[in-house]
Protein backbone atom coordinates (compact mmCIF):
# COMPACT_ATOMS: atom_id res chain seq x y z
CA UNK A 1 0.00 0.00 0.00
CA UNK A 2 1.73 3.12 -0.95
CA UNK A 3 0.35 6.46 1.40
CA UNK A 4 0.89 9.96 -0.43
CA UNK A 5 2.51 12.73 2.06
CA UNK A 6 1.34 16.18 1.50
CA UNK A 7 2.87 18.70 3.21
CA UNK A 8 1.25 21.86 2.56
CA UNK A 9 4.27 23.95 3.49
CA UNK A 10 7.02 24.79 0.84
CA UNK A 11 9.82 26.12 3.74
CA UNK A 12 12.78 24.11 3.70
CA UNK A 13 12.75 23.53 7.29
CA UNK A 14 8.83 23.15 7.65
CA UNK A 15 7.52 21.49 10.57
CA UNK A 16 4.70 19.94 8.83
CA UNK A 17 7.42 18.80 6.48
CA UNK A 18 8.91 17.07 9.32
CA UNK A 19 5.69 15.55 10.44
CA UNK A 20 5.12 14.00 7.56
CA UNK A 21 8.98 12.62 7.56
CA UNK A 22 8.01 11.57 10.85
CA UNK A 23 5.69 9.69 9.83
CA UNK A 24 6.93 7.91 7.53
CA UNK A 25 9.73 6.30 10.02
CA UNK A 26 6.65 4.48 11.73
CA UNK A 27 5.19 3.24 8.82
CA UNK A 28 3.80 -0.73 9.50
CA UNK A 29 5.35 -3.49 7.18
CA UNK A 30 3.47 -3.51 3.70
CA UNK A 31 2.98 0.58 3.92
CA UNK A 32 5.08 2.39 2.06
CA UNK A 33 4.90 6.57 2.63
CA UNK A 34 5.77 8.77 -0.20
CA UNK A 35 6.49 12.15 0.28
CA UNK A 36 5.78 14.77 -2.39
CA UNK A 37 7.42 17.79 -3.15
CA UNK A 38 6.24 19.20 -6.13
CA UNK A 39 4.01 21.84 -4.39
CA UNK A 40 5.99 24.98 -5.55
CA UNK A 41 6.46 23.58 -9.18
CA UNK A 42 2.35 24.14 -9.02
CA UNK A 43 0.90 27.24 -11.49
CA UNK A 44 -1.64 29.28 -10.09
CA UNK A 45 -5.22 27.69 -11.17
CA UNK A 46 -6.15 29.26 -14.56
CA UNK A 47 -9.32 28.00 -16.31
CA UNK A 48 -7.68 28.96 -19.70
CA UNK A 49 -5.10 26.52 -19.25
CA UNK A 50 -7.34 24.02 -17.58
CA UNK A 51 -7.46 21.31 -20.37
CA UNK A 52 -7.00 17.96 -21.12
CA UNK A 53 -3.88 17.34 -20.55
CA UNK A 54 -3.54 20.09 -18.20
CA UNK A 55 -0.17 21.64 -17.23
CA UNK A 56 2.83 18.91 -17.03
CA UNK A 57 3.25 19.22 -13.21
CA UNK A 58 -0.01 19.52 -12.57
CA UNK A 59 -1.01 16.20 -14.42
CA UNK A 60 2.29 14.63 -12.48
CA UNK A 61 -0.19 15.84 -9.19
CA UNK A 62 -3.19 13.98 -10.30
CA UNK A 63 -1.10 11.20 -11.19
CA UNK A 64 0.02 10.84 -7.98
CA UNK A 65 -3.16 11.50 -6.14
CA UNK A 66 -5.11 8.72 -7.99
CA UNK A 67 -2.25 6.04 -7.83
CA UNK A 68 -2.14 6.57 -4.13
CA UNK A 69 -4.14 4.20 -1.69
CA UNK A 70 -4.08 6.74 0.35
CA UNK A 71 -3.18 10.74 1.32
CA UNK A 72 -1.97 12.06 4.23
CA UNK A 73 -1.86 15.71 4.48
CA UNK A 74 -0.26 18.24 7.05
CA UNK A 75 -1.17 21.64 6.79
CA UNK A 76 -0.12 24.86 8.66
CA UNK A 77 -2.33 27.64 8.79
CA UNK A 78 -1.87 30.88 7.29
CA UNK A 79 -4.18 33.29 8.41
CA UNK A 80 -6.65 31.04 10.21
CA UNK A 81 -6.87 29.25 6.82
CA UNK A 82 -5.45 26.71 4.55
CA UNK A 83 -1.39 27.95 2.57
CA UNK A 84 -2.53 29.37 -1.00
CA UNK A 85 -0.35 27.22 -2.69
CA UNK A 86 -2.19 24.17 -1.23
CA UNK A 87 -5.39 25.26 -1.96
CA UNK A 88 -4.11 26.05 -5.58
CA UNK A 89 -2.84 22.59 -5.97
CA UNK A 90 -6.02 21.08 -4.55
CA UNK A 91 -8.38 23.32 -6.90
CA UNK A 92 -6.03 22.20 -9.77
CA UNK A 93 -6.29 18.54 -8.27
CA UNK A 94 -10.38 18.88 -7.95
CA UNK A 95 -10.56 18.87 -11.91
CA UNK A 96 -12.41 18.21 -14.48
CA UNK A 97 -15.68 18.32 -12.70
CA UNK A 98 -17.05 15.30 -11.40
CA UNK A 99 -13.27 13.60 -11.81
CA UNK A 100 -11.54 14.46 -8.77
CA UNK A 101 -8.33 13.23 -8.81
CA UNK A 102 -8.98 12.66 -4.91
CA UNK A 103 -12.60 11.25 -5.42
CA UNK A 104 -12.94 8.49 -2.93
CA UNK A 105 -9.92 8.61 -1.72
CA UNK A 106 -9.12 7.79 2.10
CA UNK A 107 -7.58 11.04 3.68
CA UNK A 108 -6.22 12.34 6.94
CA UNK A 109 -5.45 15.48 7.91
CA UNK A 110 -2.83 16.80 10.54
CA UNK A 111 -1.05 19.55 11.19
CA UNK A 112 1.78 21.65 12.73
CA UNK A 113 2.18 25.15 14.19
CA UNK A 114 5.18 27.33 16.09
CA UNK A 115 1.19 28.47 18.21
CA UNK A 116 -0.60 26.72 20.62
CA UNK A 117 -3.06 25.39 18.56
CA UNK A 118 -1.69 23.41 15.86
CA UNK A 119 -3.28 24.75 12.65
CA UNK A 120 -6.70 23.60 13.80
CA UNK A 121 -8.51 26.07 11.56
CA UNK A 122 -6.42 25.34 8.68
CA UNK A 123 -7.15 21.49 9.35
CA UNK A 124 -10.99 21.88 9.58
CA UNK A 125 -11.06 24.07 6.67
CA UNK A 126 -8.75 21.27 4.65
CA UNK A 127 -11.11 18.73 5.73
CA UNK A 128 -14.03 20.96 4.48
CA UNK A 129 -12.22 21.34 1.19
CA UNK A 130 -11.46 17.60 0.33
CA UNK A 131 -14.58 16.73 1.28
CA UNK A 132 -15.89 18.75 -1.39
CA UNK A 133 -13.69 16.90 -3.68
CA UNK A 134 -15.22 13.48 -2.62
CA UNK A 135 -13.03 12.15 -0.73
CA UNK A 136 -13.00 9.79 1.92
CA UNK A 137 -11.92 11.87 5.31
CA UNK A 138 -11.10 9.88 7.60
CA UNK A 139 -11.94 10.88 11.39
CA UNK A 140 -8.66 11.42 12.20
CA UNK A 141 -7.36 14.43 14.78
CA UNK A 142 -3.76 15.32 15.19
CA UNK A 143 -2.78 18.87 15.80
CA UNK A 144 0.95 19.44 17.27
CA UNK A 145 0.76 23.03 18.91
CA UNK A 146 4.09 24.69 19.88
CA UNK A 147 6.17 22.56 17.06
CA UNK A 148 9.62 24.64 17.77
CA UNK A 149 9.34 22.12 21.27
CA UNK A 150 8.86 18.68 19.40
CA UNK A 151 11.70 18.72 16.80
CA UNK A 152 15.37 19.02 16.96
CA UNK A 153 17.77 21.36 14.72
CA UNK A 154 17.85 18.65 12.49
CA UNK A 155 13.70 18.43 11.90
CA UNK A 156 13.86 14.89 13.72
CA UNK A 157 10.31 14.24 16.12
CA UNK A 158 11.45 14.39 19.83
CA UNK A 159 8.25 14.24 21.26
CA UNK A 160 6.61 10.57 22.44
CA UNK A 161 3.51 11.54 22.50
CA UNK A 162 3.09 13.09 19.19
CA UNK A 163 4.80 10.30 17.14
CA UNK A 164 2.25 7.80 19.19
CA UNK A 165 -0.81 10.13 18.18
CA UNK A 166 1.30 10.09 14.70
CA UNK A 167 0.89 6.25 14.33
CA UNK A 168 -2.37 6.10 14.93
CA UNK A 169 -3.09 8.64 12.55
CA UNK A 170 -1.39 6.60 10.18
CA UNK A 171 -3.20 3.23 10.94
CA UNK A 172 -6.62 5.17 11.04
CA UNK A 173 -6.51 6.08 7.03
CA UNK A 174 -4.74 2.60 6.52
CA UNK A 175 -7.10 0.58 8.34
CA UNK A 176 -9.96 2.79 6.33
CA UNK A 177 -8.30 2.41 2.69
CA UNK A 178 -8.53 -1.66 3.25
CA UNK A 179 -11.27 -1.50 3.15
CA UNK A 180 -12.14 0.77 0.37
CA UNK A 181 -14.12 -0.94 -1.99
CA UNK A 182 -13.48 -0.69 -6.37
CA UNK A 183 -15.48 2.81 -7.25
CA UNK A 184 -18.44 2.53 -9.04
CA UNK A 185 -18.37 4.19 -11.92
CA UNK A 186 -20.61 7.08 -12.29
CA UNK A 187 -21.93 8.15 -16.11
CA UNK A 188 -21.13 12.03 -16.31
CA UNK B 1 -67.51 -3.23 -5.74
CA UNK B 2 -65.66 0.30 -5.88
CA UNK B 3 -61.70 0.35 -6.17
CA UNK B 4 -61.31 1.46 -3.06
CA UNK B 5 -63.22 -1.61 -1.53
CA UNK B 6 -60.65 -4.00 -3.25
CA UNK B 7 -57.91 -2.20 -2.07
CA UNK B 8 -58.65 -2.99 1.72
CA UNK B 9 -56.41 -5.98 1.59
CA UNK B 10 -52.85 -5.81 -0.68
CA UNK B 11 -52.75 -6.96 -4.19
CA UNK B 12 -52.30 -10.79 -4.05
CA UNK B 13 -49.99 -12.18 -6.36
CA UNK B 14 -46.69 -11.14 -7.69
CA UNK B 15 -45.96 -7.83 -9.49
CA UNK B 16 -43.60 -5.77 -10.67
CA UNK B 17 -43.00 -2.25 -11.54
CA UNK B 18 -43.42 -0.75 -14.62
CA UNK B 19 -40.30 1.13 -14.39
CA UNK B 20 -40.40 3.42 -17.33
CA UNK B 21 -43.82 4.73 -15.83
CA UNK B 22 -42.47 4.83 -12.17
CA UNK B 23 -40.17 6.96 -10.32
CA UNK B 24 -38.38 7.14 -7.19
CA UNK B 25 -37.40 10.57 -6.35
CA UNK B 26 -36.00 12.63 -3.50
CA UNK B 27 -37.05 16.29 -2.32
CA UNK B 28 -34.97 18.68 0.43
CA UNK B 29 -35.67 22.15 1.35
CA UNK B 30 -32.56 24.02 0.42
CA UNK B 31 -31.86 27.32 1.10
CA UNK B 32 -34.92 29.57 0.50
CA UNK B 33 -36.86 26.31 -1.77
CA UNK B 34 -36.90 22.60 -2.29
CA UNK B 35 -34.50 20.79 -4.69
CA UNK B 36 -34.87 17.15 -5.70
CA UNK B 37 -33.82 14.62 -7.82
CA UNK B 38 -34.63 11.33 -8.79
CA UNK B 39 -32.68 7.95 -8.86
CA UNK B 40 -33.92 6.38 -12.42
CA UNK B 41 -31.99 2.90 -12.15
CA UNK B 42 -34.47 0.97 -9.70
CA UNK B 43 -36.57 -1.92 -8.97
CA UNK B 44 -39.46 -2.91 -7.55
CA UNK B 45 -41.96 -6.21 -6.75
CA UNK B 46 -44.96 -6.63 -4.92
CA UNK B 47 -45.20 -10.14 -3.68
CA UNK B 48 -48.11 -11.08 -1.94
CA UNK B 49 -48.58 -7.10 -0.71
CA UNK B 50 -44.75 -7.25 0.54
CA UNK B 51 -43.09 -4.68 -1.13
CA UNK B 52 -39.19 -4.57 -2.21
CA UNK B 53 -37.61 -1.75 -3.67
CA UNK B 54 -33.56 -1.20 -4.67
CA UNK B 55 -32.46 2.52 -5.80
CA UNK B 56 -29.24 2.14 -7.43
CA UNK B 57 -27.38 5.63 -6.42
CA UNK B 58 -24.95 5.81 -9.10
CA UNK B 59 -28.02 6.83 -11.64
CA UNK B 60 -28.72 9.58 -9.28
CA UNK B 61 -29.88 12.36 -11.86
CA UNK B 62 -29.40 15.95 -11.08
CA UNK B 63 -28.86 18.81 -13.13
CA UNK B 64 -25.30 19.38 -12.63
CA UNK B 65 -22.90 16.73 -12.88
CA UNK B 66 -20.78 18.54 -10.46
CA UNK B 67 -23.69 17.79 -7.72
CA UNK B 68 -24.29 14.72 -8.36
CA UNK B 69 -20.67 13.74 -8.18
CA UNK B 70 -21.37 15.43 -4.93
CA UNK B 71 -24.24 13.31 -4.03
CA UNK B 72 -22.61 9.57 -5.12
CA UNK B 73 -19.36 10.88 -2.87
CA UNK B 74 -18.46 9.54 0.99
CA UNK B 75 -20.20 13.21 2.04
CA UNK B 76 -23.62 12.25 0.70
CA UNK B 77 -24.41 8.67 -0.30
CA UNK B 78 -20.77 6.96 -0.59
CA UNK B 79 -21.86 4.79 -3.48
CA UNK B 80 -18.61 3.25 -3.83
CA UNK B 81 -19.47 1.81 -0.80
CA UNK B 82 -23.16 1.71 -0.34
CA UNK B 83 -24.59 1.50 -4.09
CA UNK B 84 -28.29 0.61 -3.23
CA UNK B 85 -30.95 2.06 -1.04
CA UNK B 86 -33.21 -0.45 -0.36
CA UNK B 87 -36.78 -0.89 1.52
CA UNK B 88 -38.29 -3.96 2.34
CA UNK B 89 -42.03 -3.57 3.67
CA UNK B 90 -43.77 -5.70 6.73
CA UNK B 91 -47.10 -4.90 6.75
CA UNK B 92 -49.51 -3.70 4.99
CA UNK B 93 -52.47 -1.23 6.22
CA UNK B 94 -55.11 0.12 4.05
CA UNK B 95 -58.02 2.07 4.26
CA UNK B 96 -59.93 3.31 1.24
CA UNK B 97 -57.99 4.32 -1.04
CA UNK B 98 -55.09 5.68 1.38
CA UNK B 99 -51.91 2.97 2.55
CA UNK B 100 -49.53 2.88 5.05
CA UNK B 101 -46.68 0.05 4.44
CA UNK B 102 -44.27 0.00 7.65
CA UNK B 103 -41.17 -0.77 6.77
CA UNK B 104 -37.25 -1.13 6.59
CA UNK B 105 -35.21 1.34 4.79
CA UNK B 106 -31.29 0.75 4.12
CA UNK B 107 -29.57 4.35 3.39
CA UNK B 108 -25.92 4.71 3.40
CA UNK B 109 -25.95 0.69 4.75
CA UNK B 110 -27.77 2.11 7.63
CA UNK B 111 -31.39 -0.10 8.47
CA UNK B 112 -34.37 2.03 10.42
CA UNK B 113 -37.49 1.46 10.55
CA UNK B 114 -39.35 3.74 8.11
CA UNK B 115 -43.70 3.82 7.15
CA UNK B 116 -44.29 4.61 3.74
CA UNK B 117 -47.59 6.52 3.41
CA UNK B 118 -49.85 7.28 0.28
CA UNK B 119 -52.35 6.12 -1.76
CA UNK B 120 -53.65 2.76 -4.21
CA UNK B 121 -55.36 2.93 -7.33
CA UNK B 122 -56.41 -0.29 -8.74
CA UNK B 123 -55.94 -3.35 -9.78
CA UNK B 124 -57.80 -2.24 -12.98
CA UNK B 125 -56.66 -3.58 -15.93
CA UNK B 126 -55.18 -1.12 -18.78
CA UNK B 127 -55.14 -0.91 -22.10
CA UNK B 128 -53.59 -3.77 -23.54
CA UNK B 129 -55.88 -6.33 -20.81
CA UNK B 130 -52.79 -6.12 -18.07
CA UNK B 131 -53.79 -6.00 -14.96
CA UNK B 132 -52.10 -2.74 -13.33
CA UNK B 133 -51.68 -1.87 -10.07
CA UNK B 134 -50.63 2.38 -8.70
CA UNK B 135 -48.93 3.20 -5.55
CA UNK B 136 -47.61 6.61 -5.10
CA UNK B 137 -46.08 6.71 -1.48
CA UNK B 138 -43.83 8.84 0.05
CA UNK B 139 -42.07 9.38 3.77
CA UNK B 140 -39.91 11.99 5.58
CA UNK B 141 -36.25 10.33 6.69
CA UNK B 142 -34.01 12.46 9.39
CA UNK B 143 -30.77 12.20 6.55
CA UNK B 144 -28.47 12.51 9.78
CA UNK B 145 -30.05 9.51 11.07
CA UNK B 146 -28.16 7.62 8.44
CA UNK B 147 -24.72 9.49 8.29
CA UNK B 148 -25.59 11.89 5.76
CA UNK B 149 -24.51 14.89 7.65
CA UNK B 150 -22.98 17.63 5.30
CA UNK B 151 -24.10 21.12 5.87
CA UNK B 152 -23.13 24.55 4.83
CA UNK B 153 -24.19 27.55 6.97
CA UNK B 154 -26.08 30.60 5.35
CA UNK B 155 -24.67 34.07 6.01
CA UNK B 156 -27.55 34.36 8.89
CA UNK B 157 -26.33 31.30 10.80
CA UNK B 158 -28.97 28.96 10.00
CA UNK B 159 -27.69 25.21 8.02
CA UNK B 160 -28.12 25.27 3.85
CA UNK B 161 -29.64 22.21 3.79
CA UNK B 162 -32.16 20.42 5.88
CA UNK B 163 -31.78 17.38 7.68
CA UNK B 164 -35.48 16.11 6.75
CA UNK B 165 -35.51 14.49 3.00
CA UNK B 166 -39.18 13.62 1.67
CA UNK B 167 -38.86 10.19 -0.47
CA UNK B 168 -41.05 9.70 -2.60
CA UNK B 169 -42.01 6.50 -5.05
CA UNK B 170 -44.61 6.72 -7.83
CA UNK B 171 -44.84 3.25 -8.97
CA UNK B 172 -47.04 1.18 -11.12
CA UNK B 173 -47.20 -2.19 -11.13
CA UNK B 174 -48.10 -4.92 -13.58
CA UNK B 175 -49.02 -8.34 -12.52
CA UNK B 176 -47.69 -11.56 -13.40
Amino acid sequence: MRVLAVSGSVRRDSYNTSLLRALAEEAPAGVEIVLWDGLKEIPPYDQDEDLTPGPETVEELRTVLRSADAIVFATPEYNSSIPGALKNALDWASRPAGQSATRNKPVAVIGASAGAFGAVWAQAELRKVLGAMQARVVDVELAVGHAHEKFDEQGALIDGTVRQALRDALLAVVADATTTAPEVAVAA
Amino acid sequence: MSIAEQTRTAPAGTWHADTVHSSVAFEVPYAVATFGGEVPDFEASLVDGVLTGVARIASIAVKDENLKAHLTSPEFFDAERHPEVRFVSNGFRADGDSVELPGEITIKGITRPVTLEGTIVGPAVDHFGKNRVGLKLSTTVDRTAFDITWNMPLPNGEPALSNDVTLKADLTFVGE
